[in-house]
């Protein structure tokens, strides 16, 4: 230890903040334009071989295939920022798609806008029930929404029993709700981007926004800034659990026959596109606009096997490739990242 | 949001450079005398465990404070009082000579009171400036957060400390010492006027120290108070200008640090007497058992060199945090290490293999029990053949019969007391549970035992009888490594006793030799005793 002291340092100079800045920046930018990048390769591979790929109708299909899974994702970053996970989402569209495609038949000329309403109704409700066992039961989210994922398909199985909804039973206005564009863009796809900007710039830039990071980044250190993490948490459920409810409704319209099985499976689907999309599965970090790409993404390999008549069977596997292509580009960025952030700590510190 | 730049006006005369004994500004910092906080005969009690029996501290503004006591005198209780995450059984609390209580951090936190801990609990995905404002974060129209003049005052605090960070940067890989300055630019834009920092040297480089110490002038040239809890006494001559020095949970004295010497203060932290184990009771030791040679890991521990010898205690000394236990694991093989060898009975150990260790015949028991010493959940029974089931197995399966016989064996030896030995062993008393450890490893009858703070969090009776027991044990001719913080412990059970300093070792005391102000003057680095 040394009893003499360094000569007092000058203020800081801006110089090398601001370029330091730009390279913070840059890395976490990459996540997203990563997956930007795997996209546009892939788009152009599958195209060289197969022109057909680029037809106007295929990537409309596409991109419809894609708003469910978009939607949904939203909410699961909410989620997952938080340090937690909603695998009750995949249920929670099925019960929507068939309750909300049923009122048509129950009651005859229903509003539309009414049906949405109805499909958030119920998913908001599912939500609510997560959140509140969530953050009020303090039981791990995990647990939980497993518990959730059986409960609510459980409830669409007694609910539904062996009958389903088909297209015969749907008013042609629900059924063009895909087909509809603007400028020859989907409506939909419209609509679940400006979902994706809301999200994005909710957690971008509001406190409650914010404090989802927080929490996720390190919960006792939340709980002692202050942050009332079962209300965040809460929250986040609540928005997943209320887009899927709005996803169930999408998905009536898109695939018009619906039975007990809507939606089984798609939980880990979009966990999955949130995580290829750069959210970390541990929370703190990742952006709803990099999510909804993962889902663009998953979303596209679908339809480009389709389009290159490959087995549909390998459709999964690739999906599993690029989850962990994906986790070790995180982990081999983050790697870089502490390095680069460490040297120049010491450097500032010396 | 309140830009943070009128965070209390300077109390006291600008003092723009911490020099060694430049004159504090004046306690009280002008007008009124009342202290800034005072806190008067505090008792906190944990179960049976009186905690604290009278923690009492004044703190004026603008002053430098030291607060200063043995492992266990009662300093991290007060600290934990002081941040609202403790609450006293009694005692008064004066903030500003008005009475206050503090019942939770966000109510510390709220009269001024910011705490800043050894290893600061950041968000670590988060930017440097988010972090000092999370909740608080500056807003513009429409409630959003303003990123931009978030990051303008955060640049603004560093500017009054006079340090370089970037605000936009995240916190994960900040240097500790970054860290705290984080959490100082927090504390600063709360407003705080008690800053109090919990060994916050503990993990610094000498520049960093040296920065930390700059910052800390800053503050009380800006009229907080600052607290300052450290080890290193000369850090304490450096910045301080009053002392507070606790024991055994007691306020033993507060002075002004002007005239006193590192022995004064030395002298207040230990001042008491414990009987020595008898030399009657210490033989001769046999041959060398465990021989380490340089053994190094990086940042953690340095060239470390001893031998424990058969029928010996070997005391290993030093701070919380010096890597004793660090050095412990790596011999067990829990742990890997960089450089350097592990003998026993001059055979090499390998490298981080706990069952090359245990096949040697080394027994390991852990600093923290709970955790790393038993199954909580199984029984008593259970626990204490965890280490031996292959000898009490046939074909692969556990005989009960024998763990029986086993358990039972052990635990008249050692006078465990429990009801049944099917009962968990959560339910057994702390030096019971340690003693079903201990029991555990004797049963293997090792020839070397590491025992990492064997009497931590047990009572004086069932402390005397583990020591009677460690005694017992060297005298049938184990060799014995034990790790404590107990100074009385050391000198009671040791034989022989090495201190580390800072991944160390920094002196190295026959029995006789020792003395409590000697291991602590060779721990905390004071030049004086035989250190070095």
């Amino acid at each position: 230890m040394s009893t003499t002291l360094a000569p007092r340092r000058e203020p800081p100079k801006a110089g090398p903040d601001v370029s330091s800045r730009r390279l913070t920046e840059r890395v976490f930018r990459v996540r997203e334009s990563g997956i930007l990048a795997v996209l546009v390769v892939f788009v152009a591979v599958t195209a060289a071989v197969q022109p057909r790929f680029l037809d106007l109708a295929n990537i409309k299909f596409v991109l419809i295939n894609a708003t469910v899974f978009a939607l949904l994702a939203v909410g699961e970053t909410m989620v997952v920022v938080s340090r937690n996970v909603d695998l009750s989402i995949g249920s929670v569209v099925g019960l929507s798609a068939y309750l909300s495609a049923n009122l048509f038949s129950q009651f005859h000329g229903i509003s539309i806008p009414l049906v949405f309403l109805v499909g958030l109704g119920i998913g908001l409700a599912c939500g609510v029930a997560n959140g509140l066992m969530v953050s009020l039961g303090r039981v791990p989210s995990l647990v939980v929404t497993l518990a959730t994922l059986y409960i609510i398909r459980g409830i669409d199985i007694l609910i539904v029993g062996g009958n389903e909804v088909v297209a015969q039973s749907l008013p042609g206005s629900f059924l063009n709700i895909p087909q509809d564009t603007v400028l020859g863009v989907p409506d939909v796809a419209i609509a679940v981007a400006v979902v994706v900007a809301v999200g994005a710039y909710y957690l971008r830039s509001f406190r409650s926004g914010r404090e989802l990071y927080a929490i996720g980044s390190n919960p006792d250190g939340a709980r002692l800034a202050g942050i009332s993490v079962g209300k965040r948490v809460f929250t986040a459920f609540t928005v997943s659990g209320a887009l899927a409810g709005v996803a169930g409704v999408l998905w009536a319209a898109q695939y018009q026959t619906i039975n007990s099985t809507a939606g089984t499976g798609y939980e880990l689907t979009v966990i999955s596109a949130v995580v290829v999309g750069g959210v970390a599965i541990f929370g703190g970090s990742g952006t709803a606009v990099g999510a909804a790409l993962g889902a663009l993404l998953l979303g596209t390999i679908t339809s480009a096997l389709y389009v290159l008549g490959i087995s549909p069977f390998w459709d999964q596997s690739i999906a599993g490739f690029l989850l962990l292509l994906a986790i070790s580009l995180d982990r081999a960025i983050s790697v870089r990242l502490l390095a680069a952030l460490r040297l120049r700590s010491s450097r500032g510190a010396g | 949001m309140e830009p943070a730049h009128d965070a209390a006006a300077p109390a006291g005369p600008n003092v723009p450079g911490p020099h060694p004994g430049a004159p504090a500004p004046g306690p009280g910092g002008g007008a009124n005398g009342a202290a800034v906080l005072s806190l008067q005969h505090a008792a906190k009690a944990f179960g049976s465990v009186q905690a604290i029996a009278d923690g009492t501290i004044e703190l004026q503004a603008g002053e430098a404070h030291a607060l200063l006591g043995e492992n266990g005198a009662g300093k991290s209780t007060l600290v934990k009082i002081l941040a609202g995450v403790y609450q006293v059984d009694t005692g008064t609390l004066l903030m500003d000579g008005q009475p206050a209580t503090l019942a939770s951090p966000a109510a510390a936190q709220a009269a001024g009171i910011a705490v800043i801990y050894q290893e600061p609990t950041l968000f670590p995905d988060l930017s440097v400036a988010e972090n000092i404002f999370m909740g608080r974060q500056p807003l513009r129209a429409g409630r959003r957060i303003d990123g931009k003049v978030m990051r303008t005052e955060a640049a603004a605090l560093f500017a009054r400390l006079g340090v370089a960070l970037d605000p936009g940067r995240v916190c994960r890989g900040l240097s500790i010492a970054d860290q705290q300055i984080v959490e100082i630019g927090k504390a600063l834009s709360l407003n705080a006027r008690v800053i109090v920092m919990d060994e916050p040297t503990a993990a610094l480089s000498a520049a960093e120290v040296a920065r930390l110490f700059e910052v800390v002038a800053t503050l009380r040239a800006g009229g907080a108070a600052v607290l300052f809890i450290s080890h290193r006494l000369e850090e304490v001559f450096e910045i301080c200008q009053r002392v507070t020095v606790m024991r055994d949970g007691r306020h033993v004295m507060t002075s002004e640090l002007d005239g006193l010497t590192g022995d004064d203060l030395v002298r207040a932290m230990v001042g008491r007497d414990m009987p020595v184990r008898t030399d009657a009771e210490r033989r001769a030791p046999g041959g060398q058992v465990l021989t380490v040679e340089h053994l190094t890991r990086e940042g953690v521990f340095t060239d470390i060199s001893f031998d424990v010898r058969a029928g010996e205690i070997v005391a290993l000394a030093g701070l919380v945090g010096s890597g004793r236990s660090e050095v412990a694991r790596a011999i067990f093989g829990i742990d890997k290490y960089d450089a350097g060898a592990v003998k026993v009975s001059s055979r090499g150990l390998r490298r981080a293999s706990p069952t090359d260790a245990m096949a040697a015949g080394i027994g390991f028991v852990p600093e923290d029990r709970r955790q790393q010493g038993l199954v909580m959940d199984m029984s008593v029974q259970q626990n204490m053949a965890l280490a031996s089931l292959r000898r009490l197995g046939r074909h692969g399966l556990i005989s009960s019969g024998a763990e029986r016989k086993f358990a039972t064996d052990w635990s008249l030896r050692l006078r465990i007391k429990y009801g049944k030995l099917t009962d968990p062993v959560s339910r057994l008393s702390g030096g019971n549970q340690q003693k079903v450890v201990l029991g555990k490893w004797l049963g293997r009858q090792p020839t070397l035992l590491i025992v990492d703070e064997p009497t931590r969090g047990i009572d004086i009776g069932t402390k005397a009888e583990v020591h009677r027991l460690l005694g017992q044990l060297a005298g049938d001719g184990v060799a014995i490594l034990m790790i404590s913080s107990e100074l009385p412990e050391v000198l009671q059970v040791g034989d022989r006793i090495l201190v580390m300093r800072e991944g160390r070792l920094a002196a190295e005391f026959g029995h006789g030799e020792a003395t409590e102000e000697r291991i602590i003057a060779a721990a905390t680095g004071q030049r004086e005793g035989q250190a070095r």
